[in-house]
């Protein structure tokens, strides 16, 4: 053996343990404080969503006959029995605002994961297939993005009939085209790099190629998209729940209680402000969480 | 000596659109090479940017098909129609690529790397295929701690280590090496060619080395192949080619090279003019003949086919008056 054998690596070593990237990402994560908030937000609203059954103070859908618009504690006339105050049939706003944040949860997550799921497969596939198969799907959803996002779930909830359920595909087939666009564009940058010809010359099939070679390099743009995502779902759903299509009363969601008690604003602020405080809040936690990850995440705005 | 790969008359074209309504364009990038190859040997081709070098080497890798000609490894086709056939042959040839920035996946661990074309192509359990690739990060020089970390975390030297490590993997008897060491230090450059050596010594390996680093090529190769716009235009034994050029592409190649000057065997120091021509609009008749200084109105007419001259192909028709040393 020549030198080849005689300095096999440097002498210096990194410090202590070396950074994987999923920590590396952390550590820039961290240094953004919106984000931060963000991200503490959100884990509060989790861990009110899951633990809603006992830190609500009454039943979402039970109605106090003689408690009925009870303005808010802090409020003249308000008591400490309903913290936020009653709506126009008597239900606690508070109790109802916490089940119908397990509700948003539920929502954004199942919205993301059908969008992010079906807009990765065709996303990859298209990039992959290229020819007819990428032209079909590409043009497809060009046709989707064209028409007005909201006009399209109203649509497809008017032909699945309204409903909680038919509401949240409607949100998941209307945000598909920017996960399938953005899952395309990452997959034919990665496409052209070496190591990818390199897992080709080990014998990988397509599908391992994909899924096990590509995708995770096209993590970083996907994740970002998918936490805006579900603030554009509970938005989204919210706005279907307002219009009178998405979940059905007496269902605690934020859009739905919205929609029952426009006719009050003037009388009781209380019944609008706070559902609307709380998807305002719980979006804007989202948007600040997302645009902290991307900063983190995309190597291009590293230092 | 047993022939691992021979190519015979291997084409490759690529179809250019140059807008909506004109007729595409066909690119011929690699047009009609042959070589054999022997185990334990190793043939370099070289030329400047766009001959077709690295086209020829994806081709020689099976990441594409020839457009025209066939491939033969261990006297096989390459393009057998049956598959489990294509998969055998597809071990026996790996590739180590320019870049060890772009090659190695960056969200894989360097033990997964390694494992992975077991993985595919092997059933041995887990620990085995650990196994293996520790045994291999040890003989190309790397720790073992080396095995759990990321590429990033490696020094463009270690990372090409771990690119011929992964080659290495299926024990392949031919690996082809796609300019492996000119985004390495020069330093490192030496490190990496001696271990490619050592290796192909210990495991009888061959090599198609693609660069255009001549210094490289003179220190690594048993047979050179010049090419110039997609053609083989010279093709002989390292020393041979060196020492006495045929062609004179290859001298001005040669002369181009930067090196002490030591009095003897002193080649002049011919630089050329121009660019090479569009592969889309070759020139007629010889391809070189715009650039040469021994062009004639026959090279303008006549595309020179490959010829022995004295122990080397040969693709001019002056090869003689090239060798006579005329200039």
């Amino acid at each position: 053996m020549s030198e080849a054998a005689a300095t096999p690596t440097p002498q210096t070593e990194p410090v202590s343990a070396p950074l994987t990237p999923a920590r590396e990402v952390w550590l820039h994560f961290r240094q953004n404080k919106g984000a931060m908030i963000g991200m503490y937000f959100i884990i509060a609203l989790v861990i009110v969503a899951i633990l809603a059954d006992l830190l609500a103070p009454h039943s979402p859908i039970v109605q106090y006959r003689e408690a009925l618009l009870v303005p808010p504690v802090f409020q003249d006339g308000g008591s400490w029995r309903f913290i936020l105050g009653t709506d126009d049939i008597g239900r606690d706003i508070l109790s109802r605002l916490i089940h119908g944040a397990r509700l948003s949860i539920i929502i954004g997550f199942i919205v993301v994961f059908l969008s992010l799921g079906f807009g990765v497969v065709l996303g990859l596939s298209a990039a992959f297939a290229r020819g007819t198969v990428e032209i079909l799907i590409m043009r497809l959803m060009d046709i989707m993005l064209a028409l007005p996002s909201l006009l399209l779930a109203i649509v497809i909830v008017a032909i699945l009939g309204p409903g909680l359920f038919n509401a949240m595909i409607a949100v998941s087939i209307v945000s598909l085209p920017h996960f399938t666009r953005l899952a395309r564009a990452s997959a034919m940058s990665e496409l052209t790099r070496e190591y990818v010809s390199s897992a080709r010359i080990a014998g990988a099939g397509t599908l391992r190629l994909m899924f096990r070679t590509v995708l995770p390099n096209c993590m970083a743009p996907l994740i970002v998209q998918a936490t805006l995502g579900f603030s554009n779902a509970i938005l989204d759903a919210a706005a279907l729940g307002f219009l009178g299509l998405g979940a059905q009363p007496p269902t605690p969601e934020w859009g739905t209680m919205l929609a029952g008690s426009l006719q009050y604003v003037q009388r009781a602020w209380w019944v609008v402000t706070f559902p609307g405080l709380a998807i305002l809040l719980t979006v804007l936690a989202f948007n600040l969480m997302g645009d902290g990850l991307r900063d983190a995440l995309d190597p291009k705005l590293k230092r | 000596m047993t022939v691992v790969m021979e190519a015979k008359g291997v084409r490759r074209y690529y179809e250019v659109k140059k807008g909506m309504l004109a007729k595409a364009a066909t690119v011929r990038a690699v047009d009609g090479v042959s070589f054999t190859l022997e185990a334990g040997r190793t043939l370099a081709i070289v030329g400047e940017s766009g001959c077709g070098k690295s086209s020829l080497a994806r081709v020689l890798a099976m990441l594409e098909p020839p457009s025209d000609g066939e491939l033969l490894i261990d006297g096989l086709p390459t393009l057998a129609p049956e598959a489990d056939r294509r998969v055998a042959l597809r071990r026996a040839v790996q590739m180590v690529f320019q870049n060890p920035y772009g090659s190695l996946n960056p969200r894989h661990t360097v033990g997964r790397i390694l494992e992975e074309p077991l993985e595919i192509n092997t059933d041995l359990s887990r620990d085995q295929r650990a196994e293996a690739a520790r045994a291999i990060l040890a003989r190309v020089g790397l720790r073992p701690e080396a095995y759990g970390r990321y590429p990033h975390m490696f020094s463009g030297g270690q990372r090409q280590r771990i690119a011929i490590a992964r080659a290495l993997m299926l024990k392949p008897r031919v690996v082809i090496a796609d300019e492996p060491v000119s985004a390495l230090d020069i330093s490192i450059q030496g490190q990496i060619l001696n271990l490619l050596m050592d290796l192909q010594e210990e495991l009888r390996l061959a090599y198609i080395f693609v660069s255009h680093d001549l210094g490289v090529v003179h220190h690594i190769a048993d047979e050179v192949m010049v090419m110039y716009l997609g053609r083989p235009v010279e093709h002989g034994e390292t020393g041979l080619l060196f020492d006495r050029p045929a062609h004179p592409y290859t001298r001005a190649l040669l002369g181009s090279r930067p090196r002490i000057q030591t009095g003897a065997n002193k080649i002049p120091r011919k630089t050329l003019s121009g660019e090479l021509p569009s592969p889309l609009r070759p020139p007629p008749g010889c391809a070189f003949h715009q650039r040469c200084t021994f062009a004639t109105e026959l090279c303008k007419r006549d595309r020179p086919e490959l010829r022995q001259v004295e122990g080397r192909a040969v693709a001019c028709h002056h090869a003689e008056t090239v060798l006579g040393g005329a200039d």
